[in-house]
Formats: C-alpha cells, sequence, structure tokens
C-alpha cells in the first residue's frame, strides 16, 4: 500500500536528529597515546596507581587477546574494527573530585542528560536544594562515570551506615583490595571471550558495589555512563556482590554524543550472588545509534554475567536495548546453587540500520533451579534484530525449568527480526519450554488511536509500549516511565 | 454543522461513494441505513481520515471548515467521533491508559488541562456506573478477550469520556443484548443537546424506537436515495431495500 509508504518516510524524517543525547561537552581532557600495546596497559594501571598484581592481571589478559580472533558468529555486520586507531584512556584533566568540586561543565553535562546537579547535591545532603516536587521522588545513588574515569558518586556516606559499598572500581581497587582479589573475574574470567579479554586489559572504570550479609540495600544504586571524547573507547567493569540474604536493585544508563565514527563500548560486568542474596540490574541503553544512512554510532560489545552461588539466590537482568549503532550481548546467569532463580527481560529496538544481536544464557548446574526469559525484539525501518539465547542444563540440575517467551514486533517491510534459540538439556527430570511470535502493528490500530485523537507517535509509542509490558514492568518504577518515552522516541514516527 | 457535498471515494481503485449529499445539522441526529456493502462504513472512514480512501470528488466541511484536509487526529480533536463497527485490540495496552491517552490528546487540543491517572478514574468511574460497565474492563487490554457486546459499550465508553460534537455510530447496536441496547441507547440520549450530532448507522429500525432519528437516509450502491422522517426506518422493516430501489 502508497499509505505504508508514506508512514515509512516520515519515519524517516523524524528519526534523524532525534537523539536528544547527542551534545559534546568541551572539557580539558588527558589522554593515553593512541593505540594499544602492553604500554598503554601499564600506563592506565599506573594511572590508577594499582598493586602489582593488578597490572599482571591486565598484561596475562592483553597476551590472551593478543591470540584471540574477534567473534563473527554473531547476525551484525560491519567493517574490521582498528583496535591501533583509538585512544584507551581519556579523562577529564581535574581528575575525580568530591561532588561539591566537581567541575561545573560535568555538572552541567549530566543535568542536560537528566541527572540534574541539584538532585544529586540534594541527594548528598547539601542544604538548600530539594525545593521543587521533582526532588521528593525515590532518592537514587549515582556513580558517573565519564569517558574512562568514574567523576563522582553520591550518597555514598549514607550507604556506607549500613556498610555497603559503593564506589567506582578504580577507588575499590585501593580501599578494598581483598574484595577487588577474591572476586574479580571469577564470573567472567580474562580469556572468556575476544572482548572480555580486551576490556581485562584496559578497563578504566566503572562501578563496585558491595552489599553486606541481611543488608537490603535502601536506595536504588545507579551508574551512568557518558562516552565524550572522540575516538575513544569505553571499557568499563562493574563487580556486584551480593552476600548471603542481601538485596539490591542496580540501574546503569549511559548516552554518547553524535559522531560519524564509530566508537567501541566493551564493558564487562560481573555480578556474584550468596545463599539467599538477590541482585536486580536493570539497564537503559541508549548510546548513539548512527543516523539513518548508519554512520556513527556507538559499537556495543559487552559481557554480562551473574552467578548464582548461593542456594535459593536469585538474579534478574532487565533491559531496554534502545541504542547503538550494533548491540551484541547476552547477560547470562550461571545458577549453581540449589534452588537459584535466573530472570532475564529485555526489550531491543533497531530502527534505521541498527543491527542488535542479544539475548541471554541460563546455564542450569543446581538442582530445582529456575529460569525465566522474556524477550520483545521491534525492528523497524532497517533495523536486524536476533534474539539468540542459550538454555543450558546440566545433568545436576535435577527439576530445573526454563520458560522462555521470544516475541517480535515489525514495523515496515525493510527490517528484520530473527530468533536463535539453543537448548541442550542434558537432565531427564528438567523441563523447557520455549515460545515465540512475530507481529506488525496494523494500520488499524493506529488508525483506531489516531481516530481518538493520538498522534501517530502517540500511537505507535502505546502500541509498542503494551508490546513491551511484561519487561517494562520488571523496571523500577522510575525508570519505567523513563523507558517508556524512551521507546517513543526512539520509534519516533516508525510506522508502516 | 457536518455538511458532504458530491462526495465520491475509491477504494483499491474501485469507487464505493458515488455522490453523497448530506447535511447533518448542530444538534440533530440522523440515521443511515442501506443494504450490506452500500458503502456505509466506507462513509465513516472517509469522514474520519482512514488512509487506503481516496476521495476523488466532492467535499465535506465541519463547522465551515475542510474536513477532508485534516489529519485524523485532528479530526477528532475538532470533536468527531467514530465508534467502530469492528473495534479494534490493542493487545498489551491497558483500556485504561488508552482512554486516558485518548482524552489527554483531545483535552489538550481543547486547550484544557490534562488529567492525571487519579482523576482520570474518578471521571471514568462515573461513565463506567451510568453505562454499566465493570471496572475490571479498564485494566485489560483494549478489546482483547472482550466479548462482542463488550467491545460495543467501550466504544460507546469512550464517546461518553471524549464528548464529541459529531459521533458516527457504525453498527453500535450490532452484537448488543436487549438490556445493554437500551443502555448504550440512554448513552446516546444523554448526549443529545443543541452541541451534539450524531450519524446513526444501523440495520434495525428497533435501535431507532430508543435513539430517535430526526432524519433517515438510505444508501445504496454509493448514494443517499431516499430521506424521510423516522417513519422511513418503520417502511424500510416492513418492504426492505427492493422498494426504495424500485423508487429510486
Ligand atoms: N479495502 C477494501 N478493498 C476492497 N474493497 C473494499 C475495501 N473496503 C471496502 N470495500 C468494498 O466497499 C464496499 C462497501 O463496503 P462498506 O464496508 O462500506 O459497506 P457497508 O455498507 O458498511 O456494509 P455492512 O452493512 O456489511 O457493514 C464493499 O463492496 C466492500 O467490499
Ligand atoms: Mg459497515
Amino acid at each position: 500500500m502508497p499509505a505504508v509508504t508514506e508512514t515509512i518516510d516520515t519515519v524517516q524524517s523524524v528519526t534523524e536528529g532525534a537523539y536528544k543525547w547527542g551534545f559534546e561537552t568541551d572539557i580539558e581532557m588527558e589522554f593515553a597515546p593512541k593505540g594499544l600495546n602492553e604500554d598503554i596497559v601499564r600506563f592506565i594501571s599506573a594511572k590508577k596507581k594499582e598493586p602489582q598484581w593488578l597490572l599482571d592481571w591486565r598484561l596475562k589478559a592483553f597476551a590472551i587477546w593478543q591470540k584471540m580472533e574477534e567473534p563473527l558468529w554473531a547476525a551484525v555486520k560491519y567493517p574490521p574494527i582498528d583496535y591501533q586507531d583509538a585512544y584507551y584512556y581519556a579523562a577529564p584533566k581535574a581528575g575525580p573530585k568530591s561532588l561539591d568540586e566537581v567541575d561545573p561543565e560535568l555538572l552541567k553535562t549530566y543535568a542536560k542528560l537528566g541527572i540534574p546537579l541539584k538532585e544529586q547535591a540534594f541527594l548528598a545532603g547539601v542544604e538548600g536544594a530539594g525545593e521543587s516536587p521533582a526532588d521528593a521522588r525515590m532518592p537514587v545513588a549515582i556513580d558517573a562515570v565519564f569517558d574512562s574515569v568514574s567523576v563522582a558518586t553520591s550518597y555514598k556516606e549514607r550507604l556506607g551506615k549500613e556498610g555497603i559499598i559503593f564506589c567506582s572500581i578504580s577507588e575499590a581497587v585501593q580501599t578494598h583490595p581483598e574484595l577487588i582479589r577474591q572476586y574479580l573475574g571469577t564470573v567472567v574470567p580474562q580469556g572468556d571471550n575476544f572482548y572480555a579479554a580486551l576490556n581485562s586489559a584496559v578497563f578504566t572504570d566503572g562501578s563496585f558495589v558491595y552489599i553486606p550479609k541481611g543488608v537490603r540495600c535502601p536506595m536504588e544504586l545507579s551508574t551512568y555512563f557518558r562516552i565524550n571524547a572522540k575516538s575513544t573507547g569505553q571499557f568499563e567493569r562493574t563487580l556486584i556482590i551480593a552476600d548471603e540474604g542481601s538485596t539490591v536493585s542496580y540501574l546503569e544508563g549511559c548516552t554518547a554524543p553524535m559522531r560519524d565514527e564509530n566508537q567501541l563500548h566493551a564493558a564487562v560486568v560481573e555480578l556474584v550472588a550468596l545463599d539467599d542474596a538477590s541482585i536486580k540490574y536493570s539497564t537503559v541503553q541508549n548510546w548513539y545509534p548512527g543516523d539513518a544512512e548508519g554512520r556513527g554510532g556507538i559499537y556495543n560489545f559487552v559481557t554480562k554475567r551473574a552467578q548464582c552461588r548461593g542456594r535459593r539466590s536469585k538474579v534478574s537482568w532487565t533491559q531496554v536495548e534502545t541504542g547503538s549503532a550494533i548491540t551484541w550481548k547476552y547477560p547470562s546467569c550461571v545458577l549453581l546453587g540449589d534452588d537459584s532463580v535466573g530472570e532475564f527481560y529485555s526489550v531491543a529496538i533497531t530502527n534505521n540500520r541498527q543491527q542488535a544481536d542479544t539475548g541471554t544464557k541460563m546455564i542450569h548446574v543446581g538442582k530445582r533451579t529456575t529460569s525465566t526469559i522474556i524477550s520483545k525484539g521491534i525492528s523497524a525501518g532497517r533495523g536486524q534484530n536476533t534474539y539468540r539465547g542459550l538454555v543450558r542444563v546440566a545433568p545436576t540440575a535435577s527439576g530445573a525449568r526454563n520458560f522462555t517467551q521470544c516475541d517480535s514486533l515489525l514495523i515496515g517491510d525493510q527490517c528484520g527480526a530473527h530468533t536463535v534459540p539453543y537448548i541442550e538439556n542434558r537432565c531427564m527430570t528438567a523441563k523447557t519450554e520455549h515460545e515465540a511470535t512475530t507481529s506488525r502493528i496494523a494500520e488499524d490500530q493506529l488508525f483506531y488511536c489516531r481516530q481518538r485523537g493520538m498522534t501517530q507517535e502517540e500511537a505507535v509509542g502505546l502500541i509498542v509500549n503494551g508490546f513491551c509490558r511484561e519487561v517494562l514492568k520488571e523496571l523500577p518504577m522510575e525508570f519505567a516511565v523513563e523507558a517508556q518515552k524512551l521507546l517513543q522516541i526512539s520509534l519516533e514516527g516508525s510506522v508502516g | 454543522m457536518l455538511r458532504i457535498e458530491g462526495l465520491t471515494a475509491e477504494v483499491e481503485g474501485k469507487q464505493i461513494l458515488k455522490g453523497i449529499d448530506l447535511e447533518v445539522p448542530a444538534g440533530e441526529i440522523h440515521a443511515i441505513m442501506g443494504p450490506n456493502g452500500s458503502g456505509k462504513s466506507t462513509l465513516s472512514y472517509v469522514l474520519s481520515g482512514r488512509e487506503g480512501y481516496e476521495i476523488t470528488g466532492g467535499s465535506v466541511t465541519f463547522d465551515g471548515r475542510d474536513l477532508l484536509a485534516m489529519e485524523p487526529e485532528e479530526r477528532a480533536a475538532t470533536g468527531l467521533f467514530l465508534a467502530f463497527q469492528y473495534p479494534v485490540e490493542l493487545p498489551g495496552v491497558g483500556n485504561a491508559l488508552f482512554l486516558r491517552t485518548a482524552l489527554n490528546a483531545v483535552r489538550r487540543a481543547r486547550g484544557e488541562p490534562e488529567l492525571d491517572a487519579m482523576q482520570f478514574l474518578k471521571v471514568a468511574r462515573e461513565r463506567l456506573k451510568a453505562l454499566q460497565i465493570q471496572e475490571d474492563m479498564l485494566k485489560r487490554g483494549v478489546n482483547v478477550g472482550f466479548s462482542g457486546g463488550e467491545k460495543k459499550r467501550n466504544e460507546v465508553l469512550q464517546m461518553a469520556l471524549l464528548q464529541p460534537r459529531m459521533a458516527i455510530l457504525d453498527e453500535t447496536d450490532s452484537g448488543l443484548d436487549i438490556d445493554a441496547l437500551k443502555i448504550v441507547s440512554d448513552g446516546v440520549n444523554a448526549q443529545r443537546g443543541p452541541g451534539f450530532s450524531a450519524l446513526v448507522i444501523t440495520h434495525y429500525q428497533r435501535l431507532l424506537d430508543y435513539i430517535v432519528p430526526d432524519r433517515v437516509h438510505v444508501l445504496m450502491g454509493g448514494r443517499i436515495v431516499q430521506s424521510g422522517g423516522p417513519e422511513l426506518a418503520k417502511q424500510l422493516e416492513e418492504t426492505g431495500y427492493a422498494s426504495v430501489q424500485a423508487a429510486a
């Protein structure tokens, strides 16, 4: 129908320039020399005044990486990456400081990104802030990572009273080396995969969280990642440990300026849940996706994995992936403890020329372990969206259960949706279930909404949010609202 | 208020509306009857601006404004409402959210303040009560798993909330049980007044006992072939459309 082509055109015109987070901050930066070699690894380690064991650990990772090949099995296409043509360390010259000393340019940047200074000040207990109703929201402790370093962490003091450690990983290396040494790389080893090895060699910052035994973390913890500098990669590393009987909810958000070069983001996230501990990890990923022709955008190649080591431990991944030119990401759960629970809730949107190959791995080892996978893929424009998932049940996992549901929504006729589920069940008493659907936004649905007064964008937003409802309801309340808006913006006009 | 002149329209290259002339003054309710496939729903879609209908001639004005030049949502904002013959399902979209989004879209267009969830619930509850609709219908997905009659009642609920100035009811009576027919008719009659007009499309004279129209028009083969008072509907019920065809 001609009407369809027309609406697809509208998409194109509206989506261009719709990325609101694409500005650049002008701030004095310090860079490591371009390129990657052992000296760069040493440079980063020295910058961070790391102990010898960590430098050795990095160098080992670098040696492993050099022998590895880039993985090519994902359903994504991109020109070869020149790993020598990037900066592996970029940090604001002023360096990390206490909250009230942070460079005003940086604070402005975060305010522009919707992470207002005032709120941060309020969160940190500064007088005089917090008069407007917007500040009455539930407090969120924030660690802000700008290019290669953490620039500020709020709320530390209050969390400290509960024995909770929430700081940048660089700081944790100095202040809690025993915890870092005990846990770093135990979930995602240096040689796990190409990008994880690269990250292990050159990771610059990220967040560290430790929740002591029996403590329920009283507020959301959040890290906000921002790539700002040109030609830099961002390699952050996050480590979260939930000790016995503890509970934590953690959220990460991310954005980057609009540029016509591709920038690499290769993060590693490791989660450890001990007996009866529960970790909820939510991501709202909004890296710059590139323009309508596919120029620029972030390559988001990340490794996220959780080990449910304890009995009855639980890890829940929720991700809303709207950004990045290419997303390569499989947040996984290794269910070691008996009766442990793994969950993966995902919304992935690809519009224009975006490509996403994302999904999860649920590895059942412990008895009666259960996992749930709900994946919602939305493709618009020329976007390509692949769900790739593995459910592996070891012979030891008697009584294990998995339920997987993968739904795809297509908008227009030039996009693609693919579902690649692998199921390896080696246990007679385990049960796995898989359901998949593919649907389109129908013209009559849009017309119905518009007849009721909604604009095309509102209508698409409403329908898409309906499609994603099961996932969005897993997000912490405040972020669910943000995510809904983001979904709508990512798809502006993308109707067919 | 609504003035249609010489309106012709095609669907997929096939001419369906072949010159419609119709005027519905403010405050009046007109009924449209006509055999299956005569173009009644097509007319309602053309008036509300659905894609895929090509207007090949004629004009439509609403309060003197060119209706055909407006986007569907603009038409809704100026007060045009269509109760669909086949209400559309929106899986996962909560009915309450849908209704509130619609109401706020229209309120915005009218320069009225938007309602938050609590305020909306208060307004919605009153309407639900009047239409004897169970409150759990607000929590369900829009029209998903609704019975035929529930869907129609949900349409009338939307009309009651949006307070249009001109409502087109496309076979809203089809699929309603006797009690529901009465409730829905009361709902429409409650809107009646100098600021409300309606085009009521129906196959059944029975509805017109409840919603007594000012005029009745017979649409056949893409044209209005006969118009008259409420008695025309009664006459059709007895003689069928063959007699009209002969007369036309
Ligand atoms: N999308 C379409 N493609 C082809 N023909 C169409 C399309 N839409 C409508 N028509 C045709 O237009 C004619 C009028 O249809 P319309 O739905 O307006 O009839 P109606 O008067 O509402 O009938 P009913 O009383 O059965 O509801 C029919 O012959 C129908 O098949
Ligand atoms: Mg019809």
